[in-house]
């Protein structure tokens, strides 16, 4: 089998005083989506803080094409390949919607992905694309935030909690453009709370439980209550 | 008459009060560094472009096409190399960095230079006049000191909303962490602030050595009024660290009317009244 994309290897990783993660290993296989669950303060957010360099770890921990990148600086993880659409969207305020979607590629790699690719995917951006980003709702900055990351036309494309605080309909418009992100070739590691919905859109899973791997495999492998059960724990 | 005319000389002294606070306004609002060796570095220039003149022969303001960039490769060095592994813990450690800094730089010019006070002759265009009518008249060199400050404005607008660069200060200055997913070296950021507020010292530093005196020791000074006017404009806004300098030129312009004694007080007089009456100063843009 080929090399992985990005594996992880025997990851742990602390948040502060606390250790969020332990021994976490997993394979990102190019092309692949994978569902991250598990419950909050699983250690879903620290995984991909993690992997783009936002939190410290061992070099080892993490591999990127078979190099160890584990706690490099952000902005070379980023160069690499590696994009996040951060939880909360965190878009930048002062920037308008077309200012963050430049931000985002302008040390990127070239690719299918460009502000008209974007505004094709996300038709609402184009007409909103002077406005402040903060004056936008929240399905919209949610769109801004990938399409910010697609920008830079990453390999590897990490959305933590895309549906976090959204409507159910704007959750649908949202996931209604993942299959044509997919389609170009961009593996996906989604941070998801709705459990049902990122493992009807996932090639395999892994669910995190206190900060360890409870369960991981292909979505049909295991039964409701198997998922559930690595879920809460019980 | 002699209101108006005091008016007119405290716009015009406010250009060079803008031109104090630009580079603390830019930085501050960059990476939240409030820079104390400002007024130091200001003086740092003026005695540098005094080398310059010195050594070539050359006028003043041709000197500063020397001046400007050096003194923007060190801002930049002086950002990597200090300044940037002070940031991110708190607001305590630049501070005291760049109040030590600042003493380091004033006993340096005092050893080198003596605590003999200098200054930049530029010929004719220190007394020269323009007349504008009723027994008023404008000088040459303070109209070309606000002017200057205006097009330093201007281009720091202009960098701000429409360059690469202008994104990537805006985009550091709202989330810094985020900012760095986008590609961005954040210690390159903060340098290149540093490296134009350093470019915009240097012109405020000739405008000074040919304005006025100049010793090791009158740094500090011109760091309050930069600081004056940057709080009197409001944080984040250029166009209101203008508008705080012209505040504060024309309040010491009258003052000296009444007594030549209460023209600084006069400045330190209005800048407390606008904060006690705004806070947040004249137009503020950030939080």
């Amino acid at each position: 089998m080929a090399e992985p994309l990005l594996s992880v290897r025997n990851l742990s990783a602390r948040y502060g005083d606390f250790q969020a993660l332990f021994g976490v290993s997993f394979d990102l296989p190019a092309g692949h989506v994978l569902a991250l669950i598990g419950a909050n303060g699983a250690g879903k957010s620290t995984l991909l803080k993690t992997i783009v360099g936002l939190l410290p770890c061992a070099p080892g921990m993490i591999l990127h094409r078979g190099e160890g990148i584990g706690g490099m600086a952000p902005d070379r993880i980023a160069r690499r390949g590696i994009a996040l659409a951060p939880e909360g969207r965190r878009l930048f305020r002062s920037l308008s919607v077309e200012e963050n979607l430049v931000i985002g590629g302008e040390r990127g790699r070239a690719g299918p992905w460009s502000l008209d690719s974007l505004y094709r995917l996300f038709p609402i951006l184009r007409e909103k694309r002077h406005a402040p980003s903060t004056s936008l709702s929240g399905g919209q900055q949610q769109m801004v935030a990938i399409a910010r990351a697609l920008m830079s036309n990453p390999e590897i494309l990490l959305l933590d909690e895309v549906s976090l605080g959204l409507a159910p309909v704007v959750i649908r418009d949202v996931y209604a453009a993942l299959p044509a992100i997919v389609a170009t070739g961009v593996s996906v590691v989604l941070v998801e709370q709705d459990v049902t919905r990122a493992l009807g859109v996932a090639h395999s899973f892994i669910c995190l439980q206190e900060g360890r791997i409870s369960l991981a495999g292909a979505p049909g492998a295991f039964t409701r209550a198997q998922i559930t059960a690595a879920y809460f724990g019980t | 008459m002699e209101i108006l005319n005091a008016l007119i000389q405290g716009v015009l002294l406010g250009g060079l009060y803008a031109l104090f606070a630009a580079g603390l306004s830019l930085i501050f609002g960059v990476m939240r560094l409030v820079n104390i060796a400002h007024g130091d570095l200001i003086v740092l220039s003026a005695y540098l472009a005094l080398v310059v003149v010195q050594a070539t022969g050359l006028h003043p303001f041709v000197a500063a096409l020397a001046v400007v960039p050096l003194m923007a490769l060190t801002g930049y060095v002086l950002q990597r190399v200090l300044l940037n592994p002070t940031l991110g813990r708190d607001l305590l450690s630049p501070l005291l960095v760049t109040f030590g800094l600042s003493i380091i730089i004033q006993n340096a010019l005092l050893t080198h230079f003596t605590a003999d006070s200098r200054r930049l002759a530029a010929g004719p265009i220190e007394t020269a006049s323009l007349g504008i009518g009723g027994g008023l008249s404008i000088g040459l060199l303070p109209l070309a000191m606000f002017l200057a400050a205006v097009a330093v404005i201007v281009a720091l607008e202009f960098v701000f909303s429409r360059t690469s660069l202008g994104r990537a200060f805006r985009a550091t200055s709202d989330d810094a962490e985020i900012a760095q997913l986008m590609g961005l070296d954040r210690r390159h950021v903060y340098a290149m602030a540093m490296a134009l507020s350093a470019a915009i010292i240097a012109i405020a530093g000739v405008f000074l050595a040919v304005r006025t005196n100049f010793d090791p020791s009158t740094g500090p000074l011109r760091l309050i009024f930069g600081f004056e006017a940057v709080i009197i404009g409001g944080l984040g806004s250029l166009w209101g660290t203008l508008a705080g300098g012209v505040v504060l030129g024309v309040a010491q312009a009258l003052g000296a009317q009444i007594d030549p004694g209460y023209q600084v007080l006069a400045g330190h007089i209005v800048f407390f009244l606008i904060l006690v009456v705004r806070p947040r100063g004249l137009f503020p843009r950030m939080d």
